[in-house]
């Protein structure tokens, strides 16, 4: 699938839930069950900026396509960039780094995040359009 | 009393509010939205200027609000009190108006682990500049200052004690008229940070001796934007000017510029007018207000919210001093307190998680951040029950 579509399919999902809680419950599902990074990669380098909860994101290329993996120690943080990763991982890195991200929108992510997460989200999703940016112009 | 405060009325995400976070900033009663209404709408002008009789009537008002203010701390003169933005420039002005005066290299700062960041930042700014250093009293695992330690620090280099009140995180509140018997005794001053001692507790300037005391407007049910410094007549009179402009000039020549007298030497520029006043109307609602029964309301939530949290599995409470503020910090084990904040917030409950601006402290108890519920008079038993099904409910979700 390609971003859109993988977008397309996260709001159909969230759809689905009635009540916000049900969102959080989902998110927090996510977030458990995020692959976990390699403790190497758990650096100071690799923590994303201006994240309250710590957050880290390791990338790599793998045949033409960018894979990432991260963690946070906050599990709902760790839900927020698997939904992100779901979207992102596994396509071209110029793919990423133009993607317009409407997802976050049609779901009530954001509105539903307090300012100080919300601001995490967009950080979050800087850094990964960015590696995007930086993958695409290194290969 | 909950029928005053027209904020308490509304819902959050579709439940009806629960306001647990007062330590950020309290709630405002109908007469200080009605006063900060009235003042645009009735006598909006400038003060201390005009001579016209809009600007005398705000000028009255605003004299009027100081010499509340006066009272309410028990000071002697109404000069003493100076106006600032909130508690953050309160004790940046101290710090650099009165350090950048007094203090010297190799002099000393005392602050402690519990301060707030602007207890701390503003003395570190100013003992760069001056080659002195800020040194830390330590506290108790139970929150508390030790102060047997004080003593050992305090020595002829120690110019200034500037320490919390009542700290925000644990809602400790320390022992302000021993800490500045001691200190006087070295030949020390000291600044007490109220901003959240204010909100709960009666405070007599003269009865502890104090040479500058802070507080915010917001946390006391006044506006945002305003708040006190009140410093000793002879301390201020003493201090250079902390900013230069309009209204704190006596006369100005290119050659030399004189001071206008205080209060107005450090209150440079238009004022937080409408703040002042209404920060006054605040003060004068708690004023008629029975302080021993408040304060006995408080204790009961205290302990209520105290005993009901501590049942909770998992459940740790930071500070356990003997005498306490209504503020309860907490962390619930495996879990971050984001995640917690994020389900309360999702059930109308409003409590603040993170560092509190008090990172040396989250340091201490080794730990990126805590769960705060902080209550203030209009809370009940009711608030300190949904805080706690809605711990219980984080935790079945998180845990």
């Amino acid at each position: 699938m390609n971003i859109d579509q993988i977008q397309d399919s996260i709001i159909e999902e969230f759809e689905l839930f009635e009540q916000w809680f049900d969102k959080y419950e989902y998110l927090i599902d996510l977030g458990k069950n995020l692959p976990v990074i390699d403790d190497a990669y758990k650096t100071d380098d690799n923590l994303i900026r201006g994240c309250q909860s710590r957050v880290w994101l390791h990338a790599e290329m793998n045949n033409g396509t960018v894979q990432f993996t991260a963690d946070s120690d906050a599990v709902i943080t760790r839900g927020i960039i698997a939904l992100l990763i779901r979207v992102l991982a596994g396509q071209k890195p110029g793919d990423i780094a133009n993607a317009q991200l409407y997802f976050i929108d049609a779901i009530g992510l954001r509105e539903h995040l307090s300012s100080t997460r919300a601001n995490g989200l967009v950080s979050m999703v800087n850094t990964l359009q960015s590696i995007g940016r930086d993958f695409s112009r290194a290969h | 009393m909950r029928a005053q405060f027209p904020l308490l009325s509304r819902r959050v995400h579709a439940q009806p509010l629960v306001y647990l976070d007062n330590g950020a900033t309290a709630q405002k009663p109908q007469r200080v939205i009605d006063a900060i209404e009235s003042y645009y709408r009735e006598r909006n002008a400038n003060i201390h200027r005009g001579a016209h009789h809009l600007s005398q009537e705000a000028t009255t008002a605003y004299e009027a609000a100081r010499e509340t203010v006066r009272a309410h701390l028990n000071a002697a003169h109404a000069h003493e009190m100076l106006f600032t933005s909130g508690t953050t420039a309160a004790i940046n002005t101290v710090a650099s108006a009165w350090g950048g005066a007094n203090l010297n290299a190799g002099d000393e700062v005392i602050v402690s682990t519990m301060e707030h960041h602007s207890n701390i930042v503003p003395w570190q700014l100013v003992a760069e500049q001056r080659g002195a250093s800020v040194k830390e009293l330590r506290i108790s695992r139970g929150g508390e200052l030790r102060m047997e330690e004080l003593d050992a620090m305090l020595s002829e280099r120690v110019k200034m004690v500037a320490l919390t009140h009542v700290s925000n995180v644990l809602g400790t509140v320390n022992p302000a008229r021993d800490i500045i018997e001691r200190a006087h005794a070295h030949g020390a001053l000291v600044l007490l940070d109220g901003a959240q001692a204010a909100p709960h507790l009666r405070i007599d300037v003269r009865a502890l001796d104090v040479d500058f005391y802070a507080f915010s407007g917001h946390k006391v049910f006044g506006p945002t934007g305003v708040g006190v410094l009140y410093g000793k007549e002879k301390l201020l009179d003493a201090m250079p000017p902390y900013q230069g402009g309009g209204e704190m000039i006596e006369r100005v020549t290119f050659a030399r510029t004189t001071f206008a007298a205080l209060p107005h030497k450090f209150e440079a520029g238009t004022p937080n007018i409408v703040g002042g006043i209404g920060l006054g109307v605040a003060l004068d609602w708690l004023a008629q207000l029975d302080a021993e029964a408040l304060a006995a309301h408080e204790k009961d939530l205290l302990d209520y919210a105290t005993a009901k949290l501590n049942a909770i599995d998992g459940v740790t409470i930071f500070g356990e001093a003997a005498h306490k503020a209504c503020v309860l910090s907490f962390l619930l084990a495996g879990t971050h307190p984001f995640d917690v904040g994020a389900i309360l917030d999702q059930l109308g409950i409003a409590v603040r998680t993170g560092h509190h601006c008090a990172q040396p402290l989250m340091e201490f108890y080794d730990t990126p951040g805590m769960v705060r519920a902080s209550f203030a008079l209009y809370n009940n038993r009711a608030d300190v029950d949904a805080l706690v099904a809605g711990v219980e409910r984080a935790a079945s979700m998180l845990v």
